[in-house]
């Protein structure tokens, strides 16, 4: 039998106020990213903020500031550029202008053709997307975010007692937060395809957390002469490698994601790695002193 | 015993012919296959998404206020048209929505209001003013979103798309889907443009025709439009031709001033095709009027001879020939150095017919074949390293029994797509994300009842004890862990767009098969282990 913790007995419970101190400050910096978000000074992708983005593949290799030169020579204002040298791709997207939808790729794909006359290139893709799809679809993915919040605490609710669908709320909340504002503090995009991994990630985190309260409520059960905080640091201990193996189980195929599956899913994977390991630690660390402390010390009376 | 385990090897073995039956239209393996197979068998599978085949995504909104405005214009000139008939002394003005009638007689309103039960009275006094009622606007929007929908599934079927999807979107909105177009910008400006088609007459005889530019620089019309705008003679309006120097490539807008009134529209056309001039060998557009057109058309050239009559589309004059002598037999042509896929699309969007209210692009995502190549490809690379990674990891970590959970994940795998193919499910690049997420997880299950075991087997039971207990005991927690996740999914699917719609639907089935493949999947081969003799020690 491999096992990579022999019979652990680690004081979770015991750090609980060191890991509140850094999961407070990565909740902050969280909700400092949303407020962000909420007033327009986050790196919103397209499909948030409209505008047009256009991704080219050019036959041979082509300087990002070339075509920063080329474009501004041409009058185009408030663009930014992306390059994934490795293939010659060149990613432009101009964020939401007066004129007609449509004609900003038309005249970016103009400007190319004449200043690159020797390098020839394809459209990857082009997506434009238009100020009132864009406000649907920020309507839409806060939408999914509420729903999602309501469907966990319906169900767990359903299943567990009040304080424990508090502790699970709490730390699937504390792992989206982390994850966003990491992705924030990285300046990376906020656009629909991060929603969706952030909202994956609840869901796993959410099953993470799930496991170890359904062995802490079953510990509980048999162990009442215990102190609670004795039976859930044991209880965490129990399920600890389960909770390790299957972490890393999906860290292997989120890497595997990262570093094969393309660039359209780079971030997508980035966003799950962090996820992922966030979402293990939060598990152990604040799920259940969350608990601990909503319930106060001796919460688990007799029934 | 035996007989419960013989049952699930059978149900096990009956899902997998399935999964590989519904699978097989996606394997090359189908192409060898009989033909009566082809033909009654599965023959769809799983289809590709937009982002992984290549292909465009449009969003349209039919402007429907256009629409109403239209109709309210064509009342008001019908309106004059009655007035004059019936001998009744009144002024008929229209300015956007208002027609405004005056004097404001009585018998003025028994005209309007015996003939026109749809306009209703917005104000009284000196002047009445009618709009449109509420009721019919909202009648006239609606049909013109049906019409625009009719209009562009015609343009489409002629330009040839093999399985487009058109449809209509909430009250005012078209979704376009065009598979593995090629020249996407063709494919849009052939949906989007408008293609009303007029005739209307050069005014060459007011002063200010005379002093007009020859041509402005294009993105300078407005500005000469407004700064002789107080000479234009009423009536009248100025619109642009457009010139390309061939050698230079070099735009020019000529300005012309036309009588306002169309004397003849597009919807009088009976056919429209492509024909090569055989002086310059250069493509124009030849179209043919129906009978009703084809008289107007007579009487309309033969009232102007000498005069100029400018053929407009969309607003942009397209020629403006001098007109000889009256026109007999229906038959018109349009010029204005078409390329031959110009005159091809042209004459599709004049049989197509025009759309009742211009369309705004709300939304286009475009995704070159190359790149849904290069998708599907890295997507195949990261889920087949990813399962080995995985499926090595769990030999590792837990000897036999890690090849069991191994076996359970490949049958989850097969049984993914099988299933995927069985519902023709659409894989988008996030759906291939979603399954590889779900190999990931799918283990899950399995490392929970192997947990379960160990502890068990520590505490002293049998391997068969433990191998029982270790599975009722995580079943419930097994059970909840795939419902949260199953929640997250229900919402993705419910909010998401298409491609996101893909990976709520791979992962919720992934989800979902693995609680088949954990609890009968495995559960069987360690009862067949189990059955042949009593195993002293579990590898695990």
């Amino acid at each position: 039998m491999i096992e990579l913790i022999k019979n652990p007995n680690i004081n979770f419970l015991g750090k609980k106020y060191i890991a509140f101190v850094v999961s407070g400050i990565l909740a902050v910096i969280g909700i400092i990213a949303i407020v962000q978000i909420a007033t327009g000074r986050a790196n919103l992708g397209i499909d948030f903020a409209g505008g047009t983005a256009i991704q080219f593949k050019f036959e041979k290799p082509v300087a990002l500031h070339d075509i920063r030169a080329a474009l501004e020579n041409s009058g185009l204002r408030d663009f930014d550029l992306q390059d994934l040298p490795t293939v010659n791709k060149i990613l432009i997207r101009v964020k939401q202008t007066e004129q007609e939808l449509g004609q900003v790729s038309d005249t970016i794909t103009t400007i190319l053709s004449q200043k690159f006359p020797d390098n020839r290139y394809v459209v990857d893709s082009t997506t434009v997307i238009g100020p009132k799809v864009g406000s649907r679809l920020r309507m839409d993915a806060a939408q999914a975010v509420v729903m999602a919040v309501i469907g966990i605490l319906i169900y767990v609710a359903f299943r567990f007692e009040f304080k424990f669908g508090v502790g699970a709320t709490v730390a699937t909340f504390h792992d989206v937060l982390a994850v966003l504002g990491v992705f924030f503090l990285m300046g990376k995009e906020i656009n629909l395809i991060l929603i969706t991994a952030l909202l994956t990630i609840a869901g796993y985190s959410l099953t993470d957390t799930v496991v170890v309260f359904d062995r802490i409520r079953e510990n509980l059960k048999m162990r009442q002469k215990d102190r609670v905080e004795t039976v859930m640091n044991s209880s965490i201990n129990e399920v600890l490698s389960r909770t390790i193996v299957t972490s890393l189980t999906v860290l292997l195929s989120s890497f595997a994601l990262f570093f094969f599956g393309g660039e359209v899913l780079h971030d997508f994977s980035l966003a799950m790695i962090m996820g992922v390991i966030v979402g293990t630690y939060s598990t152990v660390f604040i799920a259940s002193p969350v608990v601990l402390l909503w319930g106060g010390a001796r919460p688990f009376a007799k029934k | 015993m035996k007989k419960k385990v013989l049952w699930k090897i059978i149900l096990i073995g009956i899902t997998v012919v399935l999964a590989v039956v519904f699978f097989l239209p996606n394997t090359p393996v189908f192409e060898y296959m009989p033909e009566w197979w082809q033909k009654s068998m599965p023959n769809k599978g799983i289809v590709l998404g937009l982002d992984l085949q290549g292909g465009l995504h449009l969003v349209f909104e039919v402007e429907g206020d256009k629409a109403v405005t239209i109709t309210t214009e064509r009342f008001a000139s019908r309106l004059r048209e009655l007035l004059e008939k019936k001998k009744v002394a009144g002024e008929v003005a229209v300015s956007g929505l208002d027609i405004t009638v005056s004097p404001s007689t009585n018998e003025v309103r028994k005209v309007v209001e015996d003939n026109y039960p749809n306009l209703v009275v917005a104000e009284t006094g000196s002047k009445l003013v009618y709009r449109i009622s509420a009721k019919e606007a909202t009648r006239i929007k609606d049909s013109s979103a049906d019409q625009a929908l009719e209009t562009i599934r015609n343009r489409i079927d002629q330009f040839g798309v093999s399985e487009p999807t058109i449809h209509r979107q909430g009250e005012n909105e078209i979704v376009v889907q065009l598979p593995g177009v090629k020249d996407p910008k063709r494919a849009i400006d052939l949906i989007g443009r408008t293609a009303q088609l007029e005739f209307k007459i050069v005014d060459d005889e007011a002063n200010i025709a005379a002093e007009l530019p020859a041509s402005v620089l294009p993105g300078e019309e407005e500005a000469l439009v407004r700064q002789i705008a107080d000479r234009i003679p009423e009536g009248d309006e100025i619109l642009f031709e457009k010139k390309i120097n061939k050698e230079t490539g070099a735009v020019r807008k000529l300005p012309i001033l036309l009588k306002k009134q169309a004397v003849i529209t597009g919807d009088l056309l009976s056919d429209a095709k492509v024909n090569i001039d055989t002086q310059f060998s250069e493509p124009y557009v030849s179209i043919a009027f129906n009978a009703a057109g084809a008289k107007l058309f007579e009487e309309v050239t033969g009232a102007n001879v000498k005069k100029r009559l400018a053929i407009i589309l969309d607003n942009t004059v397209y020629s403006a020939p001098v007109i000889q002598e009256k026109i007999a037999g229906g038959n018109a042509q349009i010029t204005g150095n078409f390329t031959m896929d110009e005159a091809k699309d042209l004459s599709i969007v004049l049989r197509a017919g025009a759309l009742p209210a211009p369309m705004k692009m709300l939304q286009n995502v475009t995704v070159g074949p190359s790149l849904g190549r290069d998708s599907i490809e890295a997507g195949k690379l990261a889920a087949i390293i990813g399962t080995i990674a995985v499926v090595i990891f769990m030999i590792l970590y837990y000897r036999l029994s890690g090849v069991i959970a191994d076996f359970a994940l490949f049958l989850n795998i097969v049984l993914l797509l099988g299933a995927m193919a069985s519902l023709n499910a659409t894989l988008t690049l996030p759906g291939i994300a979603g399954i590889i997420l779900a190999i990931g997880m799918a283990v899950d299950s399995n490392v929970l009842m192997f947990e379960r075991m160990r502890d068990e087997l520590r505490a002293g039971k049998t391997p068969r004890a433990a191998i029982d207990s270790g599975y009722d005991k995580a079943f419930w927690t097994i059970f909840d862990s795939h419902v949260t996740t199953l929640i997250t999914a229900a919402v993705l699917f419910q909010f998401g767009t298409g491609p996101i719609k893909g990976f709520a639907v791979t992962l919720s089935l992934g989800v979902s098969i693995n609680l088949f493949t954990a609890l009968v999947g495995t559960k069987s081969v360690f009862d067949i282990i189990n059955s042949r003799r009593e195993i002293k020690k579990l590898s695990i």
